[in-house]
Order: structure tokens, then sequence, then C-alpha cells
């Protein structure tokens, strides 16, 4: 099966997911972000590579905090951005996923960025777009959330540049994370040789360990050792569906705390995508301690996601 | 209409007749096998030569989306498909709107069908109103307006109590109770097999569990009540091996599976093809490997084309959204054929799956080429290929998941009631 | 045709620059050429200069045509743009894109006093208004061949004469 993000001869044409992204196309995304900080140190945070391109941002799950980003990292493409929210719920009979995405093309659109609450949303969008545009995947359902993958592991390989030495764990709830399925993918193809997940039961998707990880139910365990703790957010939702009783037996199994941080190596960093339920995946003692990189994963998105519009912005010859 | 058919390999699973023989058809029954009654003058004589001649299939599930579903297909749509694809005979779900639940509405369906002159239709009646699954039908009122049958179609009965009575009362009469196995709860909200595509494309999980603890209620309410039951559309190996044992302790219990399920699995989802999108979903190789293993030791009576026509706009969705379904009336017989084919066993054997085993569970006479029988029948070109695509299906529904694919065998020519019903261009 | 000595042509370039070089000069070197030229430079003017490095990748005026090449390294320019006279140097001057680029980017920092050009070879071919101030060769040459400044692990710098594709 042709892999729909790429030509036929392996140049990006979507971002759809971090799986199936050869690793030579990951490293050249990560290493035009490496550019795109520097513009982002400038006076003029502006360069001047999709001017007269226009960019939509498509959202059928509202997310003010990706949207601006993408937004932010358009503007400093120098493209034009449309924003458009779809609020699917007042839609009963109303306009069709693909009815949308024609009226735009018909806009001149060159770029969708796409969130969507199912998976797949962002597949059937690039399924059926005309061939000239691009489709970044901003997040669908459980699936991916392929830039977020690439700021995590950009982060990663800013502080720990051995990428082929790391132990990472992934702490939280998997089984509903689609970043936690892009930061997996990501992860195993540029060879980090120990990937670990650590939840209960009810947060993890049956068959994990076939995407490559080791699980551990028991958080002290699989903190031992360990140079990258990633913490995954937990929705309030996973409380009322029986899947956890609350959100204090949850901290205090799964909650990232100082004490628990020593476990790992004394050097490790702790990464989080945002936004954080303090208290419930991470203390603040840790989220503002010396050792969290949370902020700066949030400049490295812009810079990414520029590296990825831009990249897809010259696949077009 | 006297019709005289030569030349053709007759194949008759039933009677164990796999023979080039001519047929000789008149006053819409089967009047000569072989050799035809003194003096034959036939109207239309058809060359069957390089031609399978098979007693018309009989589809045990395919939705005709009247009343109530137009946009999707109408009866005269599905029923060309039907022929087209070989099919006489097919049982329909209750799942219209309204529900069939009344027999005014039964009643109405059988009409209209006849009138079209097609396939027989042989619908089943709701085994409580609206498919809610609250009150009882009335079972007895339905049978006389024509059901062969109690079906729930997708909706479960959650409460257990109403089950019990439910197959209880339909024990009194000697109804068979029709039950797609699926616990509600552990398939809820659920998309496709919790395995370990699921888990890589973000989808909700159904869990194995849910067909099998169904079956674990049902057999036990059967064993109970003394009704009997047929299990539609299995999906899990467990669910088959449950099913072996129960026929192996004498419980009158019948089940078939969708020819979708003996070819398909959980990775042919691929890139998220909502025409993968089916209920029951789309399983491991395990599960696909034991139903094969059912069909062919008996344990699966028959096979279905379990065939749901589904409008584009209802099917081009994000796979969790996309209705679940996909059309198959026309797909049932190259598909049977080609599962034969990769599984070896002989095509007579195949072939009683979707002909005599399916009939006997609807208690019709069908499904066989006796003498002085129904004249329905089908004859097939085995080697012809052909390219599954929109415009080569009669059927409203263009919702398969063997789009795009090239398939031996293709219909010839259907007769119903001895009447050329069906046609290749 | 015999090519000039790469080392002989960049020890003109350095005699033809020291003269320029005041307080407020910096050297910016363009990737990757311009670079090895600014670094071999700085250590033998007499006088500390800053220096800075350009990638124009982001500001080609092909990109809709070529797309994005594979590798980019980061442009740096740490110090103030601000009222700076600035000698962007590069290998090879051909049709002045990469010098159009260069000034363009550069603006993006803040405003120069000036921007001077210094180029080790002039090969003719020029398609902007755009002169180098300073060229340590001139070898004019036809389109069909390319002009390649390398430099082997040494750091001693040899031309490279190639068709162009």
């Amino acid at each position: 099966m042709l892999n729909p993000q790429l030509t036929p001869d392996g140049k990006l044409r979507h971002l759809l997911s971090t799986e199936g992204l050869p690793r030579a196309i990951l490293n050249q995304i990560l290493d035009t972000a490496e550019s795109f900080v520097g513009v982002a140190e400038r006076e003029v945070k502006k360069v001047p590579l999709l001017r007269g391109k226009t960019v939509c941002n498509i959202f059928f799950e509202n997310s003010t905090r990706t949207r601006t980003t993408f937004e932010i990292a358009a503007k400093r493409l120098s493209a034009d951005v449309i924003n458009l929210n779809v609020n699917t719920s007042s839609q009963s009979k109303g306009e069709t996923i693909l009815d949308t995405i024609d009226n735009l093309t018909a806009m001149h659109a060159d770029m969708f960025v796409i969130r969507h609450a199912q998976s797949g949303a962002a597949h059937l969008i690039a399924q059926h777009v005309a061939p000239h545009i691009h489709v970044i995947n901003a997040g669908d359902g459980r699936h991916a959330h392929p830039t977020q993958g690439l700021l995590d592991v950009f982060t990663i390989r800013r502080y720990k540049p051995d990428m082929h030495n790391l132990r990472v764990a992934l702490v939280g709830d998997v089984l509903h994370s689609r970043v936690a399925r892009s930061e997996i993918h990501a992860l195993t193809t540029l060879g980090v040789p120990e990937v670990r997940v650590i939840a209960p039961k009810t947060l993890l998707p049956q068959h994990v360990e076939k995407l490559g990880v080791q699980v551990y139910h028991d958080m002290r365990e699989g903190l031992k050792d360990v140079d990258v703790i990633m913490m995954l957010r937990l929705q309030n939702e996973r409380m009322s569906g029986a899947l956890l009783p609350s959100a204090q037996e949850y901290f205090k199994c799964y909650g990232l705390t100082p004490e628990k941080l020593a476990l790992a190596k004394p050097d490790a960093i702790v990464m989080h995508p945002g936004p954080m339920n303090r208290g419930v995946e991470i203390d603040s003692a840790v989220a503002d301690g010396k050792q969290s990189v949370i902020l700066p994963q949030v400049t490295y998105g812009i810079a990414v996601r520029m590296a990825v519009m831009s990249m897809l912005a010259g696949n077009s010859a | 209409m006297k019709i005289l058919i030569k030349n053709g390999r007759l194949i008759d699973p039933k009677h164990h007749l796999d023979a080039t023989q001519d047929i000789y058809i008149a006053a819409g029954k089967i009047v000569g096998i072989g050799s035809g009654p003194a003096g034959f003058e036939p109207t239309q004589t058809l060359d069957a030569t390089g031609l399978l001649v098979v007693p018309g299939l009989v589809d045990l599930s395919a939705r005709l989306r009247e009343p109530g579903f137009e946009h999707k297909a109408t009866l005269e749509s599905e029923m060309l498909a039907a022929v087209a694809g070989g099919v006489t005979s097919l049982a329909c779900p209750p799942d219209t709107d309204p529900v069939l639940d009344e027999p005014g509405l039964v009643e109405m369906l059988k009409h209209k069908a006849k009138q079209l002159h097609l396939a027989h239709v042989y619908p089943l009646g709701a085994i409580t109103r609206q498919l809610q699954g609250k009150q009882l039908t009335e079972m007895s009122e339905l049978t006389e307006a024509g059901c062969v049958g109690f079906s729930q179609a997708d909706v479960a009965i959650t409460d257990t109590q109403v089950l019990w009575r439910a197959m209880q009362y339909a024990a009194t009469f000697g109804y068979t109770i029709w039950l797609r196995p699926e616990e509600p709860y552990l398939a809820s909200g659920g998309t496709a097999h919790d395995g370990e595509v699921a888990s890589r494309l973000g989808l909700k999980g159904i869990p194995a569990a849910a067909e099998t603890l169904a079956i674990a209620s049902i057999l036990t309410i059967a064993r109970e009540t003394g009704a009997s039951v047929h299990l539609c559309r299995l999906s899990t190996a467990e669910g088959v091996a449950m099913v072996r044992a129960a026929k192996q302790q004498g419980l009158p219990v019948t089940c078939d599976v969708s020819i979708n399920h003996l070819h398909l699995t959980e990775h042919d989802i691929g890139f998220f093809d909502p025409n993968c999108h089916l209920r029951p979903p789309l399983r491991g190789q395990r599960d696909r490997d034991a139903l094969s293993q059912g069909v062919i030791d008996g344990t699966i009576d028959a096979i279905c084309s379990d065939h749901t026509p589904v409008d584009d706009d209802a099917k081009l969705q994000p796979f969790g959204e996309a209705e679940a379904g996909a059309t198959g009336l026309e797909l049932l017989l190259p598909l049977v054929c080609k599962w034969a084919d990769a599984q070896k066993i002989p095509l007579t054997q195949a072939l009683a799956a979707v002909t005599s085993k399916a009939a006997a569970i609807l208690a019709i006479p069908a499904g066989d080429l006796l003498l002085h029988a129904d004249a329905d029948l089908c004859l097939l070109d085995p080697h012809e290929e052909w390219k599954v695509q929109a415009n080569a299906l009669q059927s409203q529904g263009k919702n398969t998941p063997f789009l795009g694919m090239h398939l031996r065998g293709k219909v010839r020519y259907t007769l119903v009631s001895g009447q050329l019903v069906y046609q290749a261009a | 045709m015999i090519l000039p000595d790469a080392e002989a042509t960049f020890e003109v370039l350095l005699q033809k620059l020291k003269p320029l070089i005041t307080d407020n000069t910096a050297l910016v070197g363009i990737h990757s050429g311009g670079v090895w030229l600014v670094d071999r430079l700085l250590p033998l003017l007499g006088r500390p200069v800053a220096r800075g490095s350009l990638d124009i990748s982001f500001y080609r005026d092909d990109f809709d045509q070529r797309g994005l090449r594979a590798e980019n390294k980061p442009s740096q320019i740490p110090f103030d743009v601000q009222d700076q006279h600035i000698i962007l140097v590069d290998d090879v001057f051909h049709t002045g894109r990469t010098i159009r680029a260069a000034m363009n980017e550069l603006f993006d920092y803040g405003r120069p006093a000036s921007i001077s050009l210094a180029v080790l070879v002039d090969r003719g071919g020029r398609e902007l208004p755009i002169v180098p101030q300073i060229a340590a060769a001139t070898i004019p040459l036809p389109v069909s061949q390319n002009l390649q400044l390398l430099q082997s692990e040494d750091g001693r710098f040899h031309f490279e004469l190639k068709d162009s594709l």
C-alpha cells in the first residue's frame, strides 16, 4: 500500500503521521527546524518562503493553543492565514467534511492544517485534495499528532544529542493519546534503543508492545535510569468512564513528584505537551524545576512547524 | 416459457450432482435433467457451454433499504443487484424504517418484491417492537404474513429477562430466533477489532470477548428455553469453537458468516479505508482462519453476503464516523469461488454454503436442481474476469472493500421461477 | 583551460581586503565557500573583526522551482547589524542572485551602515545589477561550466571546473 504522505518518488507530500516517515525525512525536518530556531531569535522573525501562499487552519476540534502556534509559524514564513473553526456539534445534516474542503480549495488555499476528533480524518482529507494542496495533521482523534511528536523529538535531540543511547519513558494515558503514538513512532524511527510506557492497564492499548515499547505498571520501576520523561495529559473524562477512580489516586501512583524524578538519571529532562494538570500528572515543583524543558518545547514547536510547512511547500516543485 | 439450457456443467451440492447435462424448464419448474419430456419444444435455448449451472443462490442477509432508506438504495436497485449476482432467494433483516414489526408492513414488502418478478424475498420480523428490546412482536401474525424468522438486526437486547422471554415465546411455536452476538457495553463506541491495528490507528476497539460473552449468554438461554437459534455473522475463532461444542451437545443452533470475514482481516483497513468499517469488525488472521475451517467442517452452516448498501456521503467520513457495512450481493458468488480456490476445497462443497444449506436454515424449497422444483438457477462463467468498480455494480451502494480488485466468475444468466430475469450485457 | 592557483588567489583577496577593514567592519561569509574564506581570513587580518555566516536557503528566489535543500545550516549573526559596515564574502560570483538573497536576509537582522562585496572569483554571467567591490580573480566562463571552490582537510583551497547539469 502506497504511503499517502509521500509522493511516488519519496518526497513529503503531506504530514499525516510520524509512522511511516523515513528516517532521512525525519532528520531533514529536525535539521531545518534548527535553522528556524535561529530566525526566531532575530529582530525580524520572518522569512519570505511562503509569501503569496495561503495556509488554512481547519479545526473541527477546538484548540486555541495549537491553532495559534500554526498561525504564528505560517506568518513567520510570510504566508497568509485563514482560520476556520468548524462546529460539528451544530450540524445534523450539515456540510460534509469533504464539501468543506472542496469549498476551501476553490478559494485557492495551498495548505490545510487539520484537527479533528476522529482518527483518520486527515488521511481522508489528504486522499481527496487536489494534487497541489498539502495537508498537515494537527491531531486526529487518538491516532496521530505528528508535529507534536516531531517537536518533542527535536527537544530531546537538543538536550540529549546521542539518541542511540537513550532511555525514554512515556507516562500516562497512552490509550487515548495521539501525542504518545506520534512520539513512539518518531523515537523508534530515530533508533532510540529503549522506549518505555508507564501506565495502569486501563490506560494502555491492546498489543501496545507491538509498537516497539516496554510496558511498566510500576512507575518507580519504569523511571529507573531514564534519560527523558515524557508526561502525558490526563483528561477529566477518564475518571467518569470507569478507567480511573480519582485524580488523587492517579497522582499518587503515576504523578511525577521530585521524589520519583530522583529515580531517573540525575540529568534527566522532563517534558509535557501541555496544557498541564498540576497536581494530577505532575507536581508543580517538577514542572517549574530545573530539569523541566516544558517551556522550550513551546518555542521549538514553532520552529518545527515552520520546517514542516516550508518542506511541504518546497515539494510542490 | 419453455427454456432449454444446453451443455452446461450442472452442479447441485445437495444431490451430489456435478455433470455436464442439459436442463429443461417449463411453466416455471425444472421438467428435465439430462433428458427432457417428450415433444419438448423450447421457446428459448441458452448455450451453457463452458458455463456452470448452479442453483440460484440463497443469501441469508441482504439489506434492501426499503422502506425508509431509499436514499441508500431501493427495492428495485437491490433486487436487480441480487439477480445480477445469481441470488434468487434472500432474507432481509427487519431494520427498515418503519421497522418490520407489523404484519401489514411485511405484507407490503412481500407484495412490492413480488411485483418486481425478480428474486424471492423472505423477510425476518423484529423480535421486539421497534427493535427496542422491551416488548415482543406478534410473532404468530408476522409468520402468517411471511416472516421466516425473527431478528434484532444490529440492535442487542440488553435486558436478559426480555431475551429469555422472547426465546421462550419463539420456542412455543418453533420459530427461529436470529441474533448477532455482540455484548453492547463492551462494543459501545467501538469501530474496529480490539487488536494491534486499532491500537496503532487509534481506533476504539471491540474485543473478541464482546462476541463470545454474547454467545455464551444466548446459548445458555437457548438451552434453558429450548429455542432454536441462528447466530448471525460469526467473527471470532473462540465463537466458532463455542458453536462447535454446542452442536456436539445436540443444541439446535445454526450460524452463518459473512463472505467478507472469510477473505479480510483488520489489516485490510490499511490507511483507514472506510469500506472496511464493518459490523462485526474484521478481526485477526487467526479468526479468519478459524472461520474458514468452521465452514469447511460444517460448524458454520452458511455464508451470506451481509449486503448493506451505504450512500457515499455516509461512507466518505473519517473511519469511526463512516456508516458500517459493505455492498455484496453481486460479489457473493465470485468471492465464494475465490475462497474455495484459496482453501483448496471442491467448488461443490463451497457452493453448498450459499445454496442448499442456506435454504435449510430458511426452511424454504430452494437451493437445489431437482426435478419438479422451481426453476431458480444461475449460469456462471467461472473464468471470466471483471473489475469491481462503481459502474460495474447494479446496486446503488458502491461501498465494497473489494473495490478495484479483479474477480474471476461472472454471472451470465439468472432464472427465477423459470423466467430469465438477468442476462449479462 | 588552466585554472589559477586557488591559494595564490586567496592571497590576492587578503591583500585587497585589508585596507577596507575598520573598527566597524564585520565579515559575513555565505555558506559554504564564503564561510571557509572568512574563517581563513580572520586570523590574518591583524586585528579583531566581527564574524557572521549566512545560509541563504530561506531567501532564494528559486524556492518554487527547486524546493528546500536537504541540508541547511543556521545563519549566525552574533553582532548587532545596526550601523555596521558589512563585507559579504563569497567564493564564486555568478548571476548575483545569491548576493541579492544575502542582502535581503541581512536587512531582516537590522539596518547596516553599508554592505560591500568581496569575492574570490568573478566568473561573469551577471543577471542582476550587483557588482563585487573586490574580486581577487576574474575568469569569464561559459554558462555550460561550473566553477567550484573546494577545501581539503588541511584547510588548503583548490578550484574545480565541472560541466553544469
